[in-house]
């Protein structure tokens, strides 16, 4: 075990998979001599070269359909969006392409490639750089869409995702790139599996549920709530699809409540989905509404003030957690809630 | 030969060739865009004959099977046992023949949507193709994609391609893929007129430049993208030109004369295949009917549809072959009666294969299986009741 930043798990994972196999090449916009926006791919250029670390024009379209094409032919691209955001000029290929091929020609030629790509607000970037756009991939059958939390889990999930044979969609955050934890030696590391949500904390009172960034938050949240005698369970999704569906029912059949907490915006988002899958599964356990944290519905705002109200944080997450505990009468000295009214909050 | 104007990109030679055989734009003569016809097509064409008398009559033959194919095809169309889009490759039976007679059986190919003739020449079973039409298990595609998403991986046709443009970058993928791996395939990446204009094309010529890539780019221009004709969507109607922007080879050929096509074809695939330099090709040919079986071209004035019948390829090569003495009539009656008798093997094969099987519809989501996928149908329950 080694403590390492997300973005080195990353670096590593990358060189010790392109070292493992001669198919795997990367390919995007200043990943090579410039070594990478936010320096993930330091040094892989100096040494694999060119054909191996493949700098690109700055031609979103182009160059992941054309990762798509080489991964017809049994190549393993992986392809670095600069951000999330810019994912969106390639949304043909990735949507119509990518999604479609092996299915549409039935399961003659599968695509084995990776997306990854960083999402998050809270860099004052302003609204077209700070969105979290992960909700139109994860809506795709024929994509896989995976979100990882921590350094290990990266390493984990990095692997997993270049050696399987369909489009994943590797979600990664600005915010946690700096973020350290323990990760075993690279080339020791089990590759994860896709598809799978982990309780990254048991608890008993309440469920939080959480991916990315937010996921990460809901530790330190869950932590909070145990000083106080609050014994929150965290779930990890992980994987947003698919979704693990199985693990989230469980948590809340034995908690009683959740609140998820989402990067993106709340109207049509993943805690929707989630909500839904919970009175779906677990409807008969549940002691209060699901609740949902996530972001304003306002183009984010470049204005730190503005950025960071309209933001999900650790005190937000704490926040609706306790107004649920309080709903279900179980959390330490609380009295249920009293009846609120149907409209919308203003 | 080929009636082609070459641009190396660096020193565009700025002909304004035109485009016999083609349909004549519906512009207007005082456009500043115009694609000035130049010769009578008659006069343009080539002494024959161009090769042996035995290849002639093989591409006369494959012409030959795409329009009964094509023909059966609009027929079971009205009949409803083919459903969605259909567009049919009427009118471009020589260049869909003369680029396939370029091709090694290795090389690749990467088509749009108007991809039964490429699919058949590329030596997919006309029967596979007709049971993909009608939507059946042994469609060359299982039933899963139709007319617009032939495929099969054994002849290397990968993929009749629905969204304008979406094949352009796949193409230049898979040469990214033969390069990486040293191997000494072409791909082929067929496309309409309509397509030179959406960014795609131009990212992926962009990006097969740098990078040196051995894809023949080929634009099958008919004139019409549905029916917006190429002088009103694009700025430059000698859509071989926009080779040039990106230091690109390119030519125009006479799409309606087989043998111009392959001889162009040739050039462009052994560009690739031996400096490994992209290539831009365009094919001049006419579209004989509408866009798709169901548009009945209104569009069209009655003139433009009179002028057509003489750009029909496959009755101009019939003629020719006739007066070269090469294939008499009664000859081309047999072979006719011969392609016919194919046709309708494929047209009873495709009607004797089952329907795909409902249990079969979660097989091709994924190729890793995962755990948790929802398999559900619209009235289930996400979680078993």
């Amino acid at each position: 075990m080694a403590t390492m930043t997300y973005r080195q798990a990353l670096r590593d994972t990358l060189r010790a998979e392109m070292l493992r196999d001669g198919d795997v090449f990367l390919i995007g916009e200043e990943i090579g001599l410039f070594e990478g926006s936010y320096k993930i791919t330091e040094g892989l250029l100096e040494e694999f070269g060119e054909r191996r670390v493949r700098d690109t024009p700055i031609a979103e379209e182009g160059f992941v359909g054309t990762a798509i094409g080489a991964a017809m032919l049994g190549l393993r691209p992986v392809v670095e969006l600069m951000t999330i955001n810019f994912s969106l000029l390639a949304l043909d290929q990735i949507v119509n392409h990518a999604a479609k091929i092996y299915g549409m020609f039935g399961g003659q030629s599968s695509v084995p490639m990776v997306i990854r790509t960083p999402g998050g607000g809270g860099q004052q970037l302003g609204a077209t750089h700070s969105q979290n756009v992960e909700l139109f991939y994860s809506f795709i059958p024929g994509l896989k869409v995976v979100a990882p939390s921590t350094p290990a889990e990266a390493s984990a999930m990095l692997k997993a995702a270049i050696r399987d044979d369909d489009p994943v969609l590797f979600l990664e955050n600005l915010s946690l790139y700096n973020t350290k934890g323990e990760v075993p030696a690279i080339e020791d590391v089990e590759p994860a599996e896709i598809g799978r949500a982990a309780v990254t904390r048991p608890g008993t009172d309440i469920t939080i549920i959480g991916y990315s960034r937010m996921a990460r938050v809901a530790m330190e949240v869950a932590e909070t709530l145990a000083a106080e005698g609050v014994s929150a369970e965290v779930v990890d999704l992980r994987s947003l699809r698919p979704l693990d569906r199985r693990t989230v029912v469980e948590s809340v059949r034995k908690t009683g409540s959740a609140v998820v907490a989402e990067d993106d915006w709340l109207t049509y988002g993943i805690g929707a989905e989630i909500a839904a899958t919970i009175q779906e599964g677990a409807f008969d356990w549940l002691d209060a509404p699901v609740r949902r944290v996530a972001m304003a519905e306002v183009p984010l705002p470049y204005a730190k003030s503005l950025e960071t109200a309209a933001l999900p944080s650790a005190g937000s997450l704490l926040a609706a957690v306790r107004d649920t505990l309080r709903a279900t009468g179980r959390g330490p000295g609380t009295t249920p809630a009293p009846p609120r009214p149907l409209e919308p909050a203003s | 030969m080929a009636e082609t104007a070459q641009s190396t990109g660096r020193a565009a030679p700025g002909r304004n060739r035109g485009k016999p055989g083609a349909p004549r734009p519906r512009s207007t003569a005082s456009s500043p865009r115009s694609t000035a016809p130049s010769k009578t097509a008659a006069s343009d064409r080539p002494a024959r004959p161009a090769a042996d008398a035995e290849t002639l009559v093989g591409y006369y033959r494959r012409m030959l099977l795409i329009r009964r194919f094509e023909e059966r095809a609009a027929r079971a169309y009205t009949e409803a046992k083919i459903g969605g889009y259909c567009h049919l490759n009427l009118g471009e039976e020589a260049t869909v023949v003369g680029l396939m007679a370029a091709l090694r059986p290795t090389d690749y190919l990467f088509t749009n949507y108007r991809d039964h003739g490429y699919a058949i020449a590329k030596g997919i079973g006309a029967d596979r193709v007709m049971a993909e039409l009608y939507g059946r298990s042994d469609g060359v595609s299982k039933g899963w994609g139709g007319s617009m998403h032939l495929f099969d991986a054994e002849t290397r046709m990968l993929g009749g391609y629905g969204i304008v443009g979406g094949q352009v970058p796949l193409a230049t993928g898979a040469a990214l893929a033969v390069a990486y791996k040293g191997g000494d395939e072409v791909v082929m990446c067929q496309m309409g007129d309509g397509t030179a204009a959406i960014g795609a094309f131009h990212e992926s010529l962009n990006i097969a430049a740098l990078w040196d890539l051995p894809v023949v780019f080929v634009i099958v221009n008919n004139g019409l993208g549905m029916g917006t004709t190429v002088e009103k969507s694009s700025a430059e109607p000698e859509l071989y030109r926009r080779g040039a922007a990106y230091r690109m080879e390119s030519a125009r050929v006479d799409g309606t004369d087989v043998v111009a096509v392959r001889d162009a074809a040739r050039t462009a695939v052994e560009r690739a295949r031996t400096e490994r330099r992209p290539y831009l090709l365009e094919t001049t040919s006419p579209r004989l009917k509408g866009h798709s079986v169901v548009d009945p071209a209104r569009y069209r004035s009655k003139e433009e549809k009179e002028a057509l019948k003489a750009a029909d390829p496959l009755a101009r090569m019939a003629l020719e072959l006739e007066e070269a003495g090469i294939l008499s009539l009664d000859e081309r009656d047999r072979l006719d009666a011969e392609v016919r008798a194919e046709i309708d093997a494929a047209a009873a094969f495709a009607d004797a294969s089952p329907e795909p099987d409902v249990s079969t519809l979660f097989d091709y989501t994924y190729a890793t299986p995962v755990p948790g996928e929802l398999r559900r149908l619209p009235a289930d329950p996400v979680f078993g009741s």
